[in-house]
């Protein structure tokens, strides 16, 4: 029944997976990549306002579908929902090859040298787990830059001086201005602060092959028209496939790591896309299925010698779940600030990331991304929701407003949590996520006082009414999801070494967001691309060693 | 102006609809009419309500886009579990206008059910909470939907509106 023999086995087709695979199949090895969604193409860009990856109120756009892929959230009152992929509360990410790469805003940052010691440069913090990373950021710096060439990113970040070092400037120049960058920068600088053209994994001028942006205003959440976002589906995983020794294997859920009954990872048993179970042995067996998914699978692999899941000996699989507290301010202005050239998103600050007096870190604050009119109609504040009054709002203030926001380093939390629900099987009878949790008290504060800083800059940027974007103290997840499998040199208190091999084992790797101690403040995709040609390059070191 | 004709237009497809439905009634009970979902009923009061949250102005309304099209397209497609939350949402919405104004919500005076829905019982709200939430995607979203006819809302906010592509993703069965 089983299938012929692999090198490695890599589980997702997303930022880490992607990456490990071409790194992978470039040293030679033969890989099964498996991916439980489709390949998407520019031809599916469709805009559709009301279906995609951040509106998904008549679906997602790329994955995963709502009839087989269940989860339960369980709230604040300890009350059991079931979810699906397109309603709230799912942390939905994406279930496609290139994952969450292949329609996200693109934000490409590198975590700041403190975002790796935040325990060292805090101290422990009562009711979290905030701990420094057993790895620095002079030791991913070399993989930035590799992600940052590899992949493509734009942007000028010349001007942060609160940056870690970098031994080039980024590939591509930023794009050009926006009439929001024109508005906000001088203010940031009247207000002594230091904007930058953010760093973005979108093509500004053609590059690998592909075309540069074309400054529409359906960007987030959806798939780029002209091909000019990047990801793992149009960079690593070409490459890798180029290779011929890359099997990419759409349409396949894995149910479990195979483990023999002395603790040997033997390879993976899946559902193929036509339901049938297929068993793949393999040398090596590779986790990048997110925070969430890579935990659950995890969790599922149930042996005799790990019968509480693999890896999970001292309970910390699927602890630590984290995301952003998006936090920020709105401003209206009396004269127009929209000029429909997308994506938006193009001026920030790191000014907030540290150095808060009280406070354990902070978050990068810019502008967002377009609004489209549906994100736009629960803008207006003072609970205006329909009539008359909203519409005005709405004729008013569309063009009218800048919203800035940040993206709140959080104080992980042992209690939110990834388990295996007790009752609730999905299509392939597998147990499905149970997400539960809350955000920490800290990060809350946090998270107000980096809307304060936002209000601040829209009104020194003239905006004749604010008002504050503020998070809710649920679990968060989402696009951001991490920390579920933390890496650290104690295999009592994570779950991945340093390399992020699995400390119960010596073949098993969990390469994404879990990995992750702490998320930044900041988007974390560069993070995960960046340690995935790290670990990789590593994994190779050692295969090269054994043969 | 185009707006004019247009609702000429509509007036002409309610009279239409109308003498659909009257004739369709005898054989196909509640399924009658231009609906795939709601009844004749249903709708009036739904469509008074989608105008209510998003009432014509200096510009056109949800009545004009045709927002109850996105509604009751999408309760007999992607909303179908929310089939009953309407039917028994506008069975007693409406049974709530009787009690207080002896007739349906969409034969009292407009500002009359302004008020009405201003100072709605508790326990209606989270049926009005929905119906906000679909009049709002129907009018604001894309057009292809319908419920934001001739993009009209976007015409509105001033914003260019762009040519659909394909709609075959739509049409393909999920599988494979």
């Amino acid at each position: 029944m089983s299938l012929p023999r692999v090198n490695a086995v890599v589980i997702g087709a997303g930022a880490g997976g992607g990456v490990v695979a071409k790194e992978l199949c470039e040293a030679g090895l033969r890989v099964a990549l498996l991916e439980r969604g489709r390949w998407y193409t520019a031809n599916d860009c469709r805009k559709d306002d009301l279906r995609n990856q951040r509106t998904s109120v008549l679906g997602n756009n790329s994955g995963p579908d709502d009839e087989r892929n269940p989860r339960v959230f369980v709230d604040h009152e300890g009350n059991r929902h079931i979810v699906l992929p397109s309603e709230g509360g799912y942390s939905n990410n994406a279930a496609c090859v290139g994952g969450g790469t292949l329609t996200y805003g693109a934000m490409a940052w590198r975590y700041q040298p403190k975002d790796f010691r935040m325990r060292s440069t805090y101290g422990a913090l009562e009711g979290s787990t905030l701990d420094d990373w057993p790895i620095s950021y002079d030791d991913l710096a070399p993989f930035y830059e590799k992600a940052e060439h590899e992949i493509g990113v734009s942007g000028d970040v010349s001007n942060d001086p609160f940056k870690g070092p970098r031994a080039k400037p980024l590939p591509m120049p930023p794009l050009s201005p926006t009439r929001e960058y024109g508005i906000l920068k001088p203010a940031a600088q009247r207000l002594g602060l230091h904007p930058f053209d953010l760093p973005m994994l979108r093509n500004s001028v053609p590059y690998n092959g592909r075309p540069p942006c074309m400054r529409c205003r359906w960007c987030v959440g959806f798939v780029c028209e002209v091909d000019a976002k990047c990801g793992t589906h149009n960079t690593v995983i070409p490459r890798a496939l180029a290779t011929g020794l890359c099997d990419l294997r759409l349409g396949c859920m894995v149910r479990e790591i195979l483990t023999t009954d002395q603790g040997k990872i033997t390879g993976v048993s899946y559902f193929d896309a036509h339901d049938r179970l297929q068993e793949q042995p393999a040398d090596l067996v590779i986790v990048s299925g997110a925070a969430i998914e890579s935990a659950r699978l995890l969790l599922n692999s149930k042996s005799k010698l790990f019968p509480n899941g693999l890896g999970n000996r001292f309970d910390w699989v699927g602890r630590n779940l984290q995301g952003h507290a998006y936090s920020g301010a709105t401003g209206l202005f009396d004269f127009d600030t929209y000029d429909d050239i997308g994506p938006g998103a193009n001026i920030a600050i790191c000014d907030y990331n540290h150095g808060n007096p009280g406070l354990r870190g902070g978050a990068m604050l810019a502008n967002e991304f377009i609004r489209l009119p549906i994100q736009a109609v629960d803008m207006p504040p003072n609970g205006l929701r329909w009539g008359k009054a909203h519409k005005d709002f709405m004729r008013k203030a569309y063009r009218r407003t800048i919203r800035v926001m940040g993206p709140t380093q959080e104080m992980p939390v042992f209690d939110s949590r990834v388990q295996l629900d007790p009752s609730v099987k999905d299509f392939w009878g597998m147990p499905v996520a149970q997400l539960s949790g809350y955000q920490h008290p800290h990060t809350l504060e946090i998270a107000g006082v980096m809307a304060e800083k936002a209000e601040a800059w829209l009104k020194e940027a003239g905006a004749i009414q604010t008002w504050r974007n503020l998070p809710g103290n649920g679990v968060s997840g989402g696009q951001h999801q991490a920390g579920t499998c933390r890496m650290g040199n104690d295999p009592k208190t994570s779950v991945v070494d340093s390399w992020c091999r699995v400390h119960d084992s010596d073949n098993l790797y969990v390469i994404d967001g879990s990995v992750h101690v702490t998320n930044g403040g900041f988007n974390p995709v560069l993070t995960i691309l960046a340690n995935a040609y790290r670990a990789s390059a590593h994994l190779v070191q050692s295969w090269k060693g054994k043969v | 102006m185009a707006r004019h004709s247009a609702l000429t237009r509509r007036r002409f497809l309610q009279v239409a609809a109308t003498a659909a439905a009257s004739s369709a009634l005898i054989s196909c009970g509640r399924h009658a009419g231009p609906w795939r979902f709601f009844t004749t009923g249903e709708a009036r009061t739904i469509e008074a309500l989608c105008e209510q949250i998003i009432p014509a102005d200096q510009d056109p309304g949800a009545t004009w886009a045709g927002t109850i099209y996105y509604i009751d397209s999408q309760l007999a497609g992607h909303f179908r579990k929310l089939q009953s939350a309407y039917r028994n949402g506008i069975a007693a919405f409406d049974a709530a206008c009787r009690a207080a104004h002896g007739q349906a919500f969409a034969d009292i005076p407009f500002d009359q059910q302004t008020v009405f829905l201003q100072h709605l019982p508790n326990s209606l709200q989270p049926f009005f909470d929905m119906v906000i939430a679909h009049t709002m995607q129907g009018f604001y979203g894309d057009a292809r939907h319908a419920g934001n006819r001739d993009a009209i809302s976007w015409r509105m906010l001033g914003i260019p509106v762009i040519p659909i592509r394909g709609r075959d993703h739509y049409e393909f069965p999920r599988k494979g």
